[in-house]
């Protein structure tokens, strides 16, 4: 064993160097940085790189793939972000919780290109936007490999919430594979859409009612979890996930890029569902608030915007960018729908912690059987 | 009887990192696993006021509860998530048994060059991320992975096993296998060869000195190597979290929705220290097995 004993020796001494090499790395550096914290694939990298190259601000730019893991390290405080990009039913708490700091709006010279109507809809949640700006917004819907799915249900019009919850329609789809988000509260909303009960309904009944239909097609469902589809679908491992739109776009676009042979299309399905916003917030306790205000001002350009959209491919909520957008982005009725198809969605709401914890036992069974 | 200082701190030396590394941070999850979910930050209440003194330290006091604790009695969904864990966790380590203790055997009977070599064969995989060997695995097993791919080569049908418990232990047995190998190894590395000439001069066969011998010798490397793979298995979250399914419950994964999903630390916390309750009792009967095996003189 004395080899042994020698090799996690020198593995030590080599990890204690290393540690002290990074400690100097960030220490050392007199730059100014920024530290962000947003969702996984959801920035264009060039705009990243341009904001250091006009300010001279250096970007350390981190993410996340699930609300509950941002929303927890913001509770916890002390996160050194300066920059975070919650969704709109979490604002509330963040807000009441004391998370997050009210916005200079002297240093936002471009906050008045937000989109009024869309700002309208983000009121409830945060009243007279004294704390966040949006960024993008989506829609929870059905991702899916076209041919796949014709092949398995030949003459079913793939344009509503029974292609996913009638247990006749999803099991015939089990042996492409089905994927759906991990997302409690998402998932729950667009279920009792489905249902044509009230998506942010308050009665626990309702819930048991959901969670029955749920646990009727569970048996269908490959994997609960809300990244991995992008690639899943993309590579035509899987043929449908109910996830964000602009994650199931970007799936299509890694698709048609590796050569077109897997199809990938989006739709929002006719009963309706749930549009979310992501907004930039600024931590209370934020190392840096300068520099984020400054990028949040960065993004709300017009012609910046527009870029992250073209990229993300999701809709923006700047309405000066809207004539940049690429027109098949800004054109495509599931990415920026009709008025008509808008009237359709709803937004999350906030609920009580009795509640969200009824939720999550419900969505538990749900994913576990138990 | 005089000690030297450098004796008496040598001494206390393992407590004080007990005390500071594990004591401090279970109390500290002992009293958050009383506490009430909040909406502050940190989300959970009671805090201790400093500033009011011994009647901010007895305010605080009274407003513990075992609220928590009621309620991982009354969802039996906890008790099936520790006794889901527990199953993967025993068949697991059995697993890890298995597969290692004949390498950790061939290792030992090399020559002694050889099993440095062999030794850092063992070791080796240590030097790439536990992560990223996690996500091989699931390019290996996904339905267009590697396994299928090599399936198909030779005409065999594809196996869909990502995503099912076949692939968590594939997983738990792929990332334990060394802690199993290593101190079953060093046990029988150390063991007299006399013993096995005189038995075989005896006329005993090889299979029965096995039994009779070489095997016994080796149990308390196997019960050590069983403890370091099994303990951490049943707390384990990545794997099951990568190559589970939906209907891999694990507790790990309940601490997990219960911290995350429901920002109830408090509950967390509970279900953490029930954990480590379920975990302490086969460390005590090993290290009561352990004295009572010195005290016969075995």
């Amino acid at each position: 064993m004395s080899r042994f004993g020698e090799f996690t020796r020198r593995a030590a001494v080599i990890a204690a160097a290393a540690a002290v090499l990074a400690g100097c790395g960030r220490g050392g550096a007199k730059e100014e940085v920024l530290h962000i914290y947003n969702w996984s694939d959801y920035i264009d990298p060039a705009i990243v790189s341009d904001f250091t190259k006009e300010t001279g601000i250096k970007v350390v730019y981190d993410t996340f793939d699930s609300q509950e893991v941002m929303e927890t390290k913001l509770l916890t405080g002390g996160t050194g972000y300066d920059l975070v990009v919650p969704a709109n039913n979490s604002v509330p708490r963040l807000i009441q919780a004391g998370v997050l700091q009210k916005l200079d709006k002297a240093q936002l010279s471009n906050f008045g290109n937000l989109w009024p109507d869309l700002m309208a809809r983000m009121d409830p949640f945060d009243p007279g936007a004294q704390y966040t700006a949006p960024y993008m917004w989506g829609t929870i819907g059905i991702g899916y490999n076209v041919d796949a799915v014709k092949q398995r249900l030949p003459g079913v019009a793939i344009d509503s919430w029974d292609v996913v919850f009638r247990p006749e329609n999803i099991a015939k789809l089990k042996d492409c594979g089905v994927y759906m988000l991990d997302a409690s509260e998402d998932m729950f909303t667009v279920a009792l859409a489905a249902q044509g009960k009230n998506p942010n309904s308050l009665a626990e009944a309702d819930y048991a009612g959901a969670t029955d239909m749920l646990l009727s097609i569970r048996p269908f469902v490959r994997k609960f979890h809300s990244s991995e589809y992008i690639n899943a679908l993309a590579n035509g491992d899987i043929c449908l996930a109910v996830g964000f739109s602009g994650d199931v776009f970007q799936a299509k676009a890694r698709a048609d890029e590796a050569g077109g042979k897997v199809k990938i299309d989006y739709v929002i399905p006719r009963e309706g569902t749930q549009v979310y916003f992501d907004v930039f917030a600024i931590p209370a306790d934020a190392p840096n608030p300068t520099a984020a205000l400054k990028f949040m001002n960065y993004m709300l350009r017009p012609e910046v915007a527009a870029k992250a959209s073209n990229y993300v491919q999701f809709a923006n909520a700047n309405q000066k960018a809207l004539d940049k957008v690429d027109p098949e982005i800004r054109d495509n009725p599931n990415i920026y729908p009709t008025p008509e198809v808008f009237s359709r969605l709803f937004v999350a709401t906030s609920k009580d912690p009795k509640l969200v914890r009824e939720i999550n036992r419900q969505w538990t069974r749900v994913v576990t059987g138990r | 009887m005089k000690r030297k200082p450098g004796e008496r701190l040598a001494a206390i030396a393992p407590y004080l990192w007990l005390g500071l590394f594990f004591l401090f941070p279970f109390v500290l999850v002992l009293k958050l696993s009383l506490s009430d979910q909040a909406l502050a930050m940190p989300p959970y209440a009671p805090q201790i006021d400093w500033s009011a003194g011994l009647a901010g330290i007895k305010r605080f006091l009274d407003a513990l509860d075992f609220e928590t604790y009621a309620r991982l009695k009354s969802d039996d969904l906890y008790l099936v998530a520790y006794l889901s864990s527990l199953r993967f966790a025993a068949i697991g380590t059995i697993l890890c048994l298995l597969v290692g203790y004949p390498i950790a055997h061939g290792m030992a009977r090399c020559a002694p060059g050889r099993r440095n070599l062999l030794l850092l064969a063992v070791i080796l995989p240590f030097w790439t991320s536990f992560l990223i060997r996690v996500y091989a695995w699931v390019a290996i097993l996904k339905p267009e992975g590697l396994l299928n791919m090599a399936l198909e080569a030779v005409g065999l049908p594809g196996l869909s096993l990502l995503n099912t418990p076949v692939s968590v232990y594939i997983g738990l047995v792929y990332c334990y296998l060394p802690f199993m190998v290593l101190p079953i190894y060093a046990v029988l590395e150390r063991q007299d060869h006399s013993l096995l000439e005189a038995a075989a001069d005896l006329g005993s066969p090889p299979w029965k000195t096995f039994w009779q011998v070489t095997f016994p010798l080796s149990l308390p490397g196997v019960a050590a190597g069983a403890l370091l793979c099994f303990i951490p298995m049943v707390g384990e979250f990545v794997v099951p979290d990568l190559l589970g399914g939906a209907q891999t419950l694990m507790i790990g994964k309940t601490v997990w929705t219960e911290f995350f999903s429901n920002r109830d630390w408090p509950s967390a916390s509970a279900v953490a220290v029930v954990l480590l309750l379920t975990l302490v009792i086969p460390i005590v009967l090993y290290q009561r097995q352990q004295a009572k095996a010195l005290e016969t003189g075995q």
